[in-house]
Order: C-alpha cells, then structure tokens, then sequence
C-alpha cells in the first residue's frame, strides 16, 4: 500500500515536473511574440516580423512538446488518482472541462493559422491568430490554477453523506482569495522564464559575434520585459500568496520559513540553514532576526507560529524538501533581480551590447527561471501535502484503488524512458534552431 | 439532465473518431502505401494543420467525461490503466513522428519518424476499436470472485489479457477474440476513412490508387460487420432489444449501412469530398449504434453481483451539471466558429501548404 501511493506520488510529480518546463515558456514566449509582430506592424521595420518569426519556431517546438506532455496529466487524475477523482470530480470537473472547452479548442485552432497562415492571412490576421493563442494559452493557465487553488483552499463546496464534494456556488471557484495571487505569480514567473531566455538567446548572439543585430534586440527585449516580470513575482503577487499561506495554512508557512519555534519577540528570516528533523532545530543557520515577522505582519515583532506548536500529522510529509523548494525560489528571485537591474541600469547608459560579464551572466541564467518555477511549485504541492483537499481530504485516500504498484512502477519507467528521449530530441533541435539563428527575409 | 450530458459526450466522442480517426487513417496509408517523398509529402500537408486540434477532442471529452459521470471517468481510467497508457505513449510518438520529421533534412531521420508516426497511427486505430469492444463486452465490476466482490461495487482491474482471450472469462483481459475483431475493424474502418481524407484534400498522385483501395478495404469491411452482428449475441445475450424497445434507434444502423453501402460507389463519384463523407456517416452510425445497443448502461458489468455503470447512477450532481451546460453552450458556439475559420483558411487542396518544412 506505502509503495503503491509512493509510485502514483512519484509518477505525477514527475510528469507535472517534465510537462512544466514546455507551458511556462510557451504562456511567456506567446506574450512577447506578439509583442515582436505589434511592433511590426506600427513600425513596419521588418527586423520585428523575423524576430518574431524566429520566436515561433521555438514556440511551435515547445507547444507542442507541452501538448504531448499534457494530455497524460489529465488522464493521470483517472488512471492514478480514481478515487480523488470520484470524490471530487463534481467540482474540479468543472475547471478541467472548461480548460479542454475554452482554451486548448482556441489555441490548437489557432496555433495551425498562426504556424501556416502567413501568407494565407496577410499581417494583420497573422497578428490576430498570435494573439488568440497567447489568450488560449494564458486561460488555460487561469483555469488549472483555479483547479490548484481550490484543491490549497476549497470554496462553494458541500460535503455529502457518502464522502463526495459537490458544488455549490460556481461562481466561488472564480473569487477563490487564493486564485488571483496564485495566478499572477505564475504568469508573472512565466514571463520570467521567456525574459531569460529570450535576452540568453541574444547574448549567446552577441558574444558569438553572429546574428549581431538580432542579438542587440534580443537581449534589450529581454532584460526589459525581465526586469518588469522579476519584480512583480516578488512584488506585490508573490508577497500576496505567502500571506495567503500564512492566514490559510499557517504550518505549512512554518515549515516554507524553517521556523521551528514560536518566538515572542518577533521572528528571524532564514537565509540559509538544513532543517534537522530530528532535533528539531536548523543546523547551520545563518538568519536575520525580527525580518520575517515584518515581512508577514509590518510588525517588527509579530508573532509566527512554529512547527513545534502544531499537530505532528499535519506537518508537511516532506519538511525538509518543502523548504529547501521554498528558499531555493526565493533565493533565485532575488537573484533574478538584481542581474534585471544591472542589465537595465547598463541600457540605459547605452552601454549594455558591450560589457560582457552581464552578456555572459545572461547566458549563464538560461536554465535558474526553470528551477525556480520547478520548485516555486514544489512549494506550493508539498506545501499543501499530507492533503489533496486541503484539510479535508488525505493524499491517501485518493490514489486508485485497483490499480497496483507493479502497474504503477512499469508506467513510471516508462514515462521516465519516453521523456528522456523527447528531452533529447528537444534539446537537438531547440540547440539546431538556435544555431541556424533567424533569417531575414525582403518584404 | 444527464441525459444531455450523455448526449454531448457520446457526439464529442464520435467527433473525436471521426477527426483524428483521419488522422490515424492517413497515418497508416502513409506506412502501407505512400513509396516516395510526393506521396508522403501529400499525406503530411493533409493533416498536419489539423492534427493538434483534433486531438482536442479526445481531450476535451475526457474534461467533459470527469465533469459529468466522474466515478465513470475514475472506474473506467484506473480500470483500463495499462491501454490508456499506452495509448498516450502512442499518441506521443504519432505527435513528434509528424513534427519532428521535417526538422532535419536527413534521409535516416525521416524514415524513422515516418515509422514512429505510421505505426503508432495503426496501434492507435486498432487500440480504440479494442476499447470500444471492452465497452460493449462489459468488465467484472467490483472484481467478484467466486461470488463476492473484492473492491467497491464500480471498480476494476483489467491486465492486458487472460491466456484464454476469452470474453467469457471470469477475470477478462482488455485483448480476447472478440475485441480484437472491433480492433481490426478499427483499423480497417480508419484506413478507408483515411484515404478518403487524402483524396478529399490532397491532388496526389496516390489518389486513383486510394480509390482502388477504399473499394477493395470497403468489401472487407462489410464481411467484419456481418461477422461481428453474427457474433454480437455471444458477450450480449439480447443484442437487438433496446432495437426493439426503441424502433426509433433504428436510425443509427441505417446511417451505419449508408456509409457502408455508399462508397462502394467511390469510383463514380463526383466531388473528391463525398468518400470522406459516407466514411464519416459509417464512422459515426458505428460508435452511435453500439453505444445505443447498450443504453443506458454506459459500462456494463459481466458479473449479476453488481450492477451496470449507467448514465443515471454515474453522474454528477444537479447544481453542478445544470449550471455546466450555461458555460458548455457558450464554449460549443466558440468552438464551431472556430471551426469554421479554420477549415475555411485551409479550404480545399493543400498541396502546397508545405507543412513541416522548415
């Protein structure tokens, strides 16, 4: 029974993991190819339509990987998680639903045009079809964070006798407080994704002395849309969500914080350290006192609940891994930041195409947007463990119950054996695009 | 209520057959018949704007599936783990067989992505006439042995197949005789449903051959159907009496036969679009008939221990199916209008859309 739940975890976690890298460029990229075709259509500068075309090979390249990674994530509640899925199926149903209904139809639809359409549409269609599959791919976004938010914090819901969740109020799902914040967060830390890659990508350009010129545009989009996007992952939606942890799931804040006892003077804010469950204490600390408290409260010294004062079996399954998920996006992010604002600073004074230790950071910085969306959603999944329903329904009482651990453990390998081919196979030909570089074209 | 739901999950699974089931078709045409690059060529510009959207539809009635029956969707996924598996590792090599062949001009990287992409067509075309087999034929719900139920009333296991592909058995297996013969009818089905396409949207030189093809396929198919009504009382004792309960039902065997019968005429026929149209009316009186022979069992059980999975004793709750169908009618609209922009951009041949080309 342990290993049955622990392959079903294992199998999800790491086919959400693998599917996510694919939609967190694709929702940002969508937004800043759009951004490229717009601004050639008001300057009519055509070094603005092969940017944007050379954009959305990576793109095309990225959907559809995200798309064949996709489908066995909603197949996976079903085959995995039956009995979650029976118990709850009345109101996530709902979301997943609408996600299939309202935004894979718009975007699959469009995407075709927006590959082939070109010439078929003229520019002004084109740019239309580009917008609507930043739309599709942006509601998809909003619809399963709605699903993710109720299953952190369940609304309009009614409990009957045999165990099912029914819904009562549509509309709640919608106005959810932990939806908004979740969703910006996400959104904002996509575009940080596409940032990266996109000013990566131009300084890989220009430090190869190739595609100077596309280089320079790059690295400027980049490092602009960046600057915007790191700082509002922190400020104000990442800042809103952890109140929401805090008010909604105060033990899993204290675990996300390494805060193992309630201080009364006002708690300190861990930089580092490695949480010893044994004593219960963080080995190795380095912190800075009262900050925290100020952080959650405004109130230098507020009170914040330790993991010692709660129950032990609603700690987070994994204290540890939830921590080190947490400080490893944060830390990151503020990283993320202060490169943004060398970069802009360096812009600004027109001196950025040359000084090479921020082009060659860029390039460095290619793969940290990742991690730090990877563990920013480590985060909030152990975060919400040992529940699927948040304080109302355990992660196992949810797996399938027919369906075996050798079943389970045979699909694992499979999925890990067929994503590591197509990580393959994506890294070859994102490498042989980039190489290639883009190709300007007369109009 | 549910009946509605019924309704748009049965028509979205068959819009599903019908347009990916080209796809699949195409798929194996392309591994059985097209010899050169134009031919190949010709097929991959049929389909390869489509493709993504019509697999939308499998996706979009699974939502809908998990929406409105979903101890159905939670019973049947974790029932039916191993095919769906594998299903989707077929529909993952189909994806980037189609997609990833053009991106390096390489005549031993081509050739492995037109097979990735041809096989996974046919192992998909056969694995989906399976399934509807393992739904007619029912499952051992609550997985009784000797006469007492070892899980919840509407769960179950089934393996791959039980040494004696039997559909008799007490623990059946996903594979017997008689779900094979669905697949292969499967198969056969979205091959001339395939070649249809092709015809229909392609001036390939592989098209008079296609027609040839579809006739002689056509024969073959009529000699499964008639196999397949001879046998149809051995995993169903009274096959034909929702038939004769509801003489309206008739409705989806005479569209079924219209399909059937049509294309023997696809030699003489007129407009390139027509064969895709009858295989399209085959397509759907198929899926309609079959479903409808077992309503309103949805999945029916092989044991008398536990009942049938019905729409009724499967669905979701009232407040959340009715206010649902506000926001599914709002979608359904969008969805044809995308429809139709769509088909209408890519109207006609697409010879030259040079998909794929990079």
């Amino acid at each position: 029974m342990e290993d049955m739940l622990f392959y079903d975890r294992m199998q999800f976690a790491f086919t959400i993991t693998f599917h996510y890298l694919f939609p967190q460029l694709t929702m940002g990229l969508s937004l800043m190819i759009v951004y490229f075709k717009w601004k050639f259509l008001k300057t009519d500068n055509s070094h603005y339509n092969d940017a944007a075309k050379f954009w959305m090979k990576i793109f095309a390249l990225n959907f559809a990987m995200g798309v064949v990674t996709g489908i066995p994530m909603e197949f996976q509640f079903g085959t995995n998680w039956a009995k979650f899925s029976e118990l709850t199926g009345g109101i996530i149903g709902q979301t997943l639903a609408m996600e299939g209904m309202f935004s894979f139809f718009l975007e699959s639809s469009f995407l075709g045009l927006f590959l082939f359409g070109e010439k078929l549409l003229g520019h002004k269609l084109h740019f239309i079809t580009g917008f609507l599959v930043f739309l599709g791919s942006w509601a998809s976004g909003f619809l399963i964070i709605a699903t993710h938010s109720w299953m952190q914090h369940p609304v309009g819901y009614e409990i009957l006798e045999n165990g099912k969740f029914v819904l009562n109020n549509f509309s709640a799902l919608f106005s959810n407080p932990w939806l908004w914040p979740s969703y910006l967060h996400n959104q904002a830390a996509s575009l940080v994704t596409s940032s990266f890659v996109v000013s990566a990508i131009g300084a890989f350009y220009l430090l190869n002395k190739k595609h100077a010129s596309f280089g320079r545009l790059f690295v400027k989009t980049g490092v602009v849309f960046g600057l915007i996007s790191t700082v509002i992952v922190a400020f104000p939606t990442g800042d809103l969500v952890a109140k929401n942890v805090v008010k909604h799931q105060p033990v899993t804040f204290a675990a996300m914080e390494g805060i193992f006892e309630t201080e009364d003077g006002g708690s300190e804010i861990v930089l580092i350290g490695q949480p010893n469950m044994l004593d219960k204490k963080l080995d190795n600390k380095i912190a800075v006192p009262n900050i925290l408290s100020f952080l959650t409260y405004q109130k230098w010294d507020a009170q914040i609940k330790g993991l010692n004062e709660f129950d032990k079996d609603i700690y987070p399954t994994n204290v540890p891994g939830l921590y080190y998920a947490y400080h490893i996006m944060v830390g990151l992010g503020t990283i993320f930041i202060g490169l943004m604002t060398f970069a802009n600073f360096q812009l600004f004074r027109r001196k950025l195409y040359e000084t090479k230790w921020i082009l060659w950071s860029l390039l460095f910085m290619l793969p940290f947007p990742y991690i730090a969306n990877t563990t920013g959603w480590y985060t909030a999944e152990l975060g919400r463990q040992p529940w699927l329903v948040y304080n109302l329904l355990r992660t196992s009482a949810g797996a399938s119950p027919t369906v075996s651990s050798g079943n389970t453990l045979f699909t694992l390998l499979g999925f890990i054996g067929l994503y590591l081919l197509l990580g393959l196979l994506f890294l070859i030909l994102a490498g042989k695009i980039i190489n290639q570089g883009p190709s300007t074209e007369n109009h | 209520m549910e009946l509605f739901w019924y309704i748009i999950l049965i028509m979205m699974l068959a819009i599903y057959v019908i347009l990916d089931g080209y796809d699949f078709g195409a798929g194996i045409i392309h591994l059985f018949f097209a010899k050169n690059e134009k031919d190949k060529k010709a097929i991959t510009n049929a389909i390869g704007p489509f493709w993504d959207a019509n697999e939308v539809w499998l996706i979009a009635s699974g939502g809908v599936l998990f929406f409105a029956f979903p101890t159905l969707y939670a019973s049947s996924f974790s029932g039916f783990y191993l095919p769906l598996m594998m299903i989707l590792w077929l529909l993952i090599f189909r994806a980037i067989g189609l997609e990833l062949r053009g991106q390096i001009h390489n005549h031993l990287w081509e050739s492995l992505w037109d097979k990735a992409f041809g096989i996974a067509s046919l192992l998909l075309a056969l694995f989906f006439g399976i399934a509807l087999g393992n739904i007619v034929r029912g499952v051992n719900l609550g997985m009784v042995t000797n006469g007492v139920s070892t899980q919840e009333a509407h769960y179950f296991f089934l393996p791959l197949w039980n040494p004696s592909f039997s559909p008799h058995a007490e623990h059946l297996g996903i594979i017997d005789w008689f779900t094979i013969l669905l697949g292969i009818i499967g198969v056969v089905a979205l091959t001339i449903h395939g070649a249809n396409w092709i015809i229909f949207k392609t001036n390939s030189e592989l098209n008079l051959k296609l027609k040839t093809v579809v006739y002689r396929l056509n024969l073959i198919l009529l000699l499964l159907v008639i196999i397949s009504i001879l046998i149809w009382h051995i995993i169903d004792p009274k096959p034909f009496r929702n038939f004769l309960d509801m003489p309206w039902l008739w409705i989806f065997p005479i569209i079924t036969i219209t399909g059937l019968t049509g294309l023997f005429r696809i030699n003489q026929f007129k407009k390139d679009g027509l064969g895709f149209l009858f295989s399209s009316l085959f397509l759907f009186g198929g899926i309609t008939t079959t479903v409808a022979s077992i309503f309103p069992a949805l999945l029916p059980s092989t044991n008398k221990i536990n009942p049938d999975l019905t729409l009724y004793n499967m669905a979701a709750d009232h407040y959340g199916l009715s206010v649902g169908m506000n926001w599914f009618i709002v979608a359904a609209i969008l969805v044809i209008i995308y429809f139709i922009i769509q088909y209408k951009v890519f109207k006609g041949k697409m010879d030259n859309i040079g998909y794929g080309e990079h």
